[in-house]
Protein backbone atom coordinates (compact mmCIF):
# COMPACT_ATOMS: atom_id res chain seq x y z
CA UNK A 1 0.00 0.00 0.00
CA UNK A 2 2.75 2.58 0.76
CA UNK A 3 4.26 1.79 -2.20
CA UNK A 4 1.70 2.27 -4.25
CA UNK A 5 1.24 5.79 -2.55
CA UNK A 6 4.74 6.33 -3.48
CA UNK A 7 3.61 5.06 -6.90
CA UNK A 8 1.19 7.74 -7.62
CA UNK A 9 2.65 10.88 -6.17
CA UNK A 10 6.05 9.79 -7.94
CA UNK A 11 3.52 10.28 -11.26
CA UNK A 12 1.73 13.43 -10.66
CA UNK A 13 2.68 17.01 -11.32
CA UNK A 14 2.44 19.81 -8.72
CA UNK A 15 -0.44 22.75 -9.24
CA UNK A 16 2.32 25.33 -9.73
CA UNK A 17 4.11 23.70 -12.68
CA UNK A 18 0.47 23.95 -14.63
CA UNK A 19 0.38 27.43 -13.71
CA UNK A 20 3.34 27.76 -15.07
CA UNK A 21 2.66 25.95 -18.52
CA UNK A 22 -0.43 28.15 -18.96
CA UNK A 23 1.67 31.82 -18.31
CA UNK A 24 4.06 30.23 -20.84
CA UNK A 25 1.01 29.51 -23.36
CA UNK A 26 -0.27 32.74 -22.94
CA UNK A 27 2.72 34.42 -23.40
CA UNK A 28 3.28 32.90 -26.21
CA UNK A 29 0.05 33.69 -27.47
CA UNK A 30 1.13 37.46 -26.80
CA UNK A 31 4.25 36.84 -29.54
CA UNK A 32 2.13 35.17 -31.61
CA UNK A 33 -0.72 38.01 -32.21
CA UNK A 34 2.49 40.43 -32.17
CA UNK A 35 4.66 39.05 -34.32
CA UNK A 36 1.75 38.77 -36.93
CA UNK A 37 1.57 42.49 -37.74
CA UNK A 38 4.94 42.25 -38.50
CA UNK A 39 5.73 41.07 -41.99
CA UNK A 40 8.84 38.98 -42.46
CA UNK A 41 7.22 37.89 -45.73
CA UNK A 42 7.45 33.96 -46.49
CA UNK A 43 9.01 33.44 -43.01
CA UNK A 44 5.32 34.73 -41.34
CA UNK A 45 3.69 31.47 -41.42
CA UNK A 46 6.18 29.52 -40.32
CA UNK A 47 6.82 31.59 -37.28
CA UNK A 48 3.35 31.18 -36.44
CA UNK A 49 3.36 27.49 -37.12
CA UNK A 50 6.90 27.23 -35.03
CA UNK A 51 4.99 28.87 -31.96
CA UNK A 52 2.31 27.11 -32.07
CA UNK A 53 3.95 23.74 -32.37
CA UNK A 54 5.85 24.60 -29.38
CA UNK A 55 2.60 25.55 -27.40
CA UNK A 56 1.56 21.99 -28.64
CA UNK A 57 4.70 20.39 -26.92
CA UNK A 58 3.89 22.25 -23.35
CA UNK A 59 0.54 20.95 -23.67
CA UNK A 60 1.15 17.47 -25.14
CA UNK A 61 3.94 17.04 -21.88
CA UNK A 62 3.05 19.07 -19.00
CA UNK A 63 -1.10 19.08 -19.82
CA UNK A 64 -1.37 15.59 -21.44
CA UNK A 65 0.91 13.78 -18.92
CA UNK A 66 3.28 12.42 -21.75
CA UNK A 67 6.08 13.66 -19.51
CA UNK A 68 5.36 11.45 -16.80
CA UNK A 69 3.84 8.11 -19.21
CA UNK A 70 6.10 5.35 -20.28
CA UNK A 71 7.87 4.84 -23.22
CA UNK A 72 5.52 3.34 -25.27
CA UNK A 73 3.14 6.25 -24.93
CA UNK A 74 5.83 8.02 -26.20
CA UNK A 75 6.95 5.69 -29.44
CA UNK A 76 3.21 5.21 -29.82
CA UNK A 77 2.52 8.97 -30.08
CA UNK A 78 5.52 9.96 -31.78
CA UNK A 79 5.24 6.97 -34.47
CA UNK A 80 1.43 8.88 -34.96
CA UNK A 81 2.98 12.87 -35.08
CA UNK A 82 5.54 11.55 -37.62
CA UNK A 83 3.14 9.37 -40.29
CA UNK A 84 0.94 12.80 -39.77
CA UNK A 85 3.44 15.17 -40.47
CA UNK A 86 4.73 13.27 -43.23
CA UNK A 87 1.70 12.69 -45.03
CA UNK A 88 1.28 16.69 -45.12
CA UNK A 89 5.13 17.18 -47.04
CA UNK A 90 4.43 14.39 -49.12
CA UNK A 91 0.59 16.04 -50.38
CA UNK A 92 1.79 19.64 -50.14
CA UNK A 93 5.13 18.79 -52.43
CA UNK A 94 3.75 16.66 -54.46
CA UNK A 95 0.88 18.75 -55.12
CA UNK A 96 2.80 21.86 -55.86
CA UNK A 97 5.33 20.24 -57.74
CA UNK A 98 2.39 19.81 -60.35
CA UNK A 99 0.98 23.63 -60.19
CA UNK A 100 4.47 24.30 -61.17
CA UNK A 101 4.46 21.97 -64.02
CA UNK B 1 -21.74 -15.95 -1.80
CA UNK B 2 -18.66 -17.74 -3.23
CA UNK B 3 -19.70 -16.60 -6.75
CA UNK B 4 -19.54 -13.33 -5.50
CA UNK B 5 -16.12 -13.13 -4.61
CA UNK B 6 -15.05 -15.11 -7.68
CA UNK B 7 -16.28 -12.15 -9.43
CA UNK B 8 -15.22 -9.26 -7.56
CA UNK B 9 -11.12 -11.42 -7.55
CA UNK B 10 -11.47 -11.00 -11.11
CA UNK B 11 -12.89 -8.11 -11.59
CA UNK B 12 -9.49 -5.36 -12.24
CA UNK B 13 -9.10 -2.71 -14.38
CA UNK B 14 -6.14 -1.50 -16.99
CA UNK B 15 -5.26 1.62 -16.76
CA UNK B 16 -2.81 2.46 -19.06
CA UNK B 17 -4.76 0.49 -21.68
CA UNK B 18 -7.29 3.14 -20.89
CA UNK B 19 -5.00 6.18 -21.40
CA UNK B 20 -3.71 4.22 -24.51
CA UNK B 21 -7.35 3.71 -26.41
CA UNK B 22 -8.14 7.10 -25.85
CA UNK B 23 -5.14 8.60 -27.38
CA UNK B 24 -5.96 5.78 -30.16
CA UNK B 25 -9.29 7.99 -30.77
CA UNK B 26 -7.26 10.82 -30.26
CA UNK B 27 -5.38 9.59 -33.35
CA UNK B 28 -8.22 9.43 -35.78
CA UNK B 29 -9.06 13.12 -34.53
CA UNK B 30 -5.98 14.49 -35.36
CA UNK B 31 -6.91 12.95 -39.01
CA UNK B 32 -10.18 14.26 -39.18
CA UNK B 33 -8.48 17.98 -38.78
CA UNK B 34 -5.35 17.15 -40.53
CA UNK B 35 -7.31 16.46 -43.84
CA UNK B 36 -8.45 20.11 -43.19
CA UNK B 37 -5.23 21.41 -42.89
CA UNK B 38 -3.99 20.17 -45.69
CA UNK B 39 -7.53 21.06 -47.75
CA UNK B 40 -6.41 24.96 -46.37
CA UNK B 41 -2.47 25.09 -47.07
CA UNK B 42 -3.69 24.24 -50.51
CA UNK B 43 -6.33 26.66 -51.05
CA UNK B 44 -4.21 29.29 -49.59
CA UNK B 45 -1.68 28.55 -51.26
CA UNK B 46 -3.41 28.83 -54.55
CA UNK B 47 -5.27 32.21 -53.18
CA UNK B 48 -2.94 34.31 -50.74
CA UNK B 49 -4.28 37.22 -51.80
CA UNK B 50 -7.57 36.76 -51.74
CA UNK B 51 -7.10 34.47 -48.23
CA UNK B 52 -5.12 37.64 -46.68
CA UNK B 53 -8.13 40.09 -47.58
CA UNK B 54 -10.75 37.57 -46.31
CA UNK B 55 -8.51 37.09 -42.86
CA UNK B 56 -8.84 40.84 -42.54
CA UNK B 57 -12.69 40.87 -41.71
CA UNK B 58 -12.04 38.34 -39.25
CA UNK B 59 -11.76 39.94 -35.51
CA UNK B 60 -8.62 39.49 -33.95
CA UNK B 61 -9.72 40.88 -30.92
CA UNK B 62 -12.55 37.95 -30.24
CA UNK B 63 -10.18 35.36 -31.46
CA UNK B 64 -7.44 36.45 -29.41
CA UNK B 65 -10.05 36.42 -25.99
CA UNK B 66 -11.15 33.21 -27.36
CA UNK B 67 -7.57 31.43 -27.24
CA UNK B 68 -7.31 32.57 -23.56
CA UNK B 69 -10.36 31.43 -22.55
CA UNK B 70 -9.61 27.57 -24.15
CA UNK B 71 -5.81 27.52 -22.81
CA UNK B 72 -7.09 28.63 -19.31
CA UNK B 73 -10.06 26.09 -19.64
CA UNK B 74 -7.16 23.69 -20.20
CA UNK B 75 -5.25 24.85 -17.12
CA UNK B 76 -8.83 24.17 -15.45
CA UNK B 77 -9.06 20.91 -16.41
CA UNK B 78 -5.59 20.04 -16.05
CA UNK B 79 -6.04 21.42 -12.20
CA UNK B 80 -8.87 19.45 -11.48
CA UNK B 81 -7.17 16.02 -11.86
CA UNK B 82 -4.12 17.47 -9.94
CA UNK B 83 -6.86 18.07 -7.25
CA UNK B 84 -8.73 14.73 -7.73
CA UNK B 85 -5.21 12.61 -7.18
CA UNK B 86 -4.84 14.57 -4.05
CA UNK B 87 -7.89 13.36 -2.50
CA UNK B 88 -9.47 16.65 -2.94
CA UNK B 89 -12.90 16.32 -4.35
CA UNK B 90 -14.59 19.44 -4.05
CA UNK B 91 -11.78 21.23 -5.32
CA UNK B 92 -12.01 18.63 -8.41
CA UNK B 93 -15.44 19.64 -8.76
CA UNK B 94 -15.03 23.03 -8.56
CA UNK B 95 -12.45 23.36 -11.46
CA UNK B 96 -13.96 20.86 -13.95
CA UNK B 97 -17.06 23.52 -13.34
CA UNK B 98 -14.47 26.38 -14.15
CA UNK B 99 -14.01 24.17 -17.00
CA UNK B 100 -17.20 24.11 -18.45
CA UNK B 101 -17.85 27.83 -17.76
CA UNK B 102 -15.07 29.06 -19.82
CA UNK B 103 -15.98 26.71 -22.52
CA UNK B 104 -19.26 28.19 -22.58
CA UNK B 105 -17.87 31.41 -22.67
CA UNK B 106 -16.22 30.48 -25.98
CA UNK B 107 -19.34 29.35 -27.71
CA UNK B 108 -20.88 32.17 -26.39
CA UNK B 109 -18.11 34.40 -28.22
CA UNK B 110 -18.11 32.38 -31.21
CA UNK B 111 -22.15 32.84 -31.30
CA UNK B 112 -21.47 36.51 -31.54
CA UNK B 113 -18.75 36.29 -33.57
CA UNK B 114 -20.77 34.45 -36.60
CA UNK B 115 -23.86 36.53 -35.71
CA UNK B 116 -22.41 39.53 -37.15
CA UNK B 117 -20.71 37.93 -39.95
CA UNK B 118 -24.01 36.41 -40.81
CA UNK B 119 -25.69 39.95 -40.04
CA UNK B 120 -23.41 40.94 -42.56
CA UNK B 121 -24.82 38.45 -45.22
CA UNK B 122 -21.42 36.50 -44.89
CA UNK B 123 -22.60 32.77 -44.56
CA UNK B 124 -22.22 29.50 -46.73
CA UNK B 125 -24.66 29.91 -49.46
CA UNK B 126 -25.39 33.66 -49.15
CA UNK B 127 -25.19 35.69 -52.03
CA UNK B 128 -23.04 38.15 -51.09
CA UNK B 129 -20.38 35.61 -50.02
CA UNK B 130 -21.28 33.91 -53.65
CA UNK B 131 -20.31 37.50 -55.29
CA UNK B 132 -16.86 37.62 -53.91
CA UNK B 133 -13.84 36.39 -55.34
CA UNK B 134 -13.29 32.34 -55.60
CA UNK B 135 -10.28 32.58 -53.05
CA UNK B 136 -12.64 34.04 -50.59
CA UNK B 137 -15.37 31.91 -50.74
CA UNK B 138 -13.07 28.93 -50.24
CA UNK B 139 -11.82 30.72 -47.15
CA UNK B 140 -14.96 31.19 -45.85
CA UNK B 141 -15.87 27.53 -46.53
CA UNK B 142 -13.00 26.72 -44.49
CA UNK B 143 -13.54 29.20 -41.92
CA UNK B 144 -17.31 27.82 -41.64
CA UNK B 145 -16.16 23.77 -41.23
CA UNK B 146 -13.01 24.24 -39.28
CA UNK B 147 -13.98 26.22 -36.58
CA UNK B 148 -17.85 24.85 -36.77
CA UNK B 149 -16.67 21.60 -36.25
CA UNK B 150 -14.11 22.42 -33.63
CA UNK B 151 -17.26 24.35 -31.97
CA UNK B 152 -19.17 21.13 -32.41
CA UNK B 153 -15.89 19.43 -30.57
CA UNK B 154 -16.01 21.97 -27.55
CA UNK B 155 -19.97 21.68 -27.16
CA UNK B 156 -19.25 17.52 -26.61
CA UNK B 157 -16.28 18.77 -24.68
CA UNK B 158 -18.87 20.40 -22.04
CA UNK B 159 -20.99 17.44 -22.17
CA UNK B 160 -18.21 15.04 -21.21
CA UNK B 161 -16.51 17.20 -18.75
CA UNK B 162 -20.51 17.88 -16.87
CA UNK B 163 -20.94 13.84 -17.19
CA UNK B 164 -17.13 13.49 -15.25
CA UNK B 165 -18.61 16.23 -12.87
CA UNK B 166 -21.45 13.85 -12.29
CA UNK B 167 -19.38 10.65 -11.96
CA UNK B 168 -17.05 12.89 -9.58
CA UNK B 169 -19.88 13.60 -7.12
CA UNK B 170 -21.14 9.88 -7.08
CA UNK B 171 -17.73 8.97 -6.52
CA UNK B 172 -17.43 6.45 -9.45
CA UNK B 173 -14.23 8.98 -10.13
CA UNK B 174 -12.04 8.75 -7.00
CA UNK B 175 -8.32 9.40 -6.23
CA UNK B 176 -7.42 6.20 -6.75
CA UNK B 177 -9.72 5.72 -10.08
CA UNK B 178 -9.85 9.05 -12.64
CA UNK B 179 -9.23 7.53 -15.85
CA UNK B 180 -12.53 8.39 -16.73
CA UNK B 181 -11.45 12.00 -15.70
CA UNK B 182 -7.91 11.64 -17.47
CA UNK B 183 -9.37 10.39 -20.66
CA UNK B 184 -11.88 13.73 -21.07
CA UNK B 185 -8.61 16.22 -20.28
CA UNK B 186 -7.07 14.16 -22.65
CA UNK B 187 -9.64 15.13 -25.31
CA UNK B 188 -10.32 18.72 -23.89
CA UNK B 189 -6.33 19.07 -24.48
CA UNK B 190 -6.50 17.82 -27.64
CA UNK B 191 -9.57 19.94 -28.79
CA UNK B 192 -7.14 23.47 -27.30
CA UNK B 193 -4.43 21.93 -29.32
CA UNK B 194 -6.18 21.83 -32.86
CA UNK B 195 -7.64 25.51 -31.60
CA UNK B 196 -4.08 26.46 -31.20
CA UNK B 197 -3.12 25.76 -35.15
CA UNK B 198 -6.55 27.21 -35.96
CA UNK B 199 -6.30 30.72 -34.19
CA UNK B 200 -2.75 32.19 -36.29
CA UNK B 201 -4.30 30.24 -39.49
CA UNK B 202 -7.87 32.27 -39.62
CA UNK B 203 -6.81 35.27 -37.78
CA UNK B 204 -3.70 35.99 -38.18
CA UNK B 205 -2.76 35.88 -41.79
CA UNK B 206 -0.73 39.50 -43.03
Amino acid sequence: MMNENQHIEHKTHGYGIYVLVWIALMVLTGVTVAVAGINFGGITVATALLIASVKTYLVLTIFMHLRTETLVFKIFIGVALFFLIISFILLFTDYSFIVRN
Amino acid sequence: MSSTEHIVSHLHRDDIASRMGMWLFLFTELLLFGGMFILYSVYRYNNPDAFHLAAKELDTIIGTFNTAILLTSSLTMALSIAAIQRNNKSLSIFFQLMTVVLALGFMINKYFEWGVKFHYGIYPGSEKLLSKPTGEILFYGLYYVMTGLHGLHVLIGIGLILLMTYYTAKDIITYDNYMKLESAGLYWHLVDIIWIFLFPLFYLIT
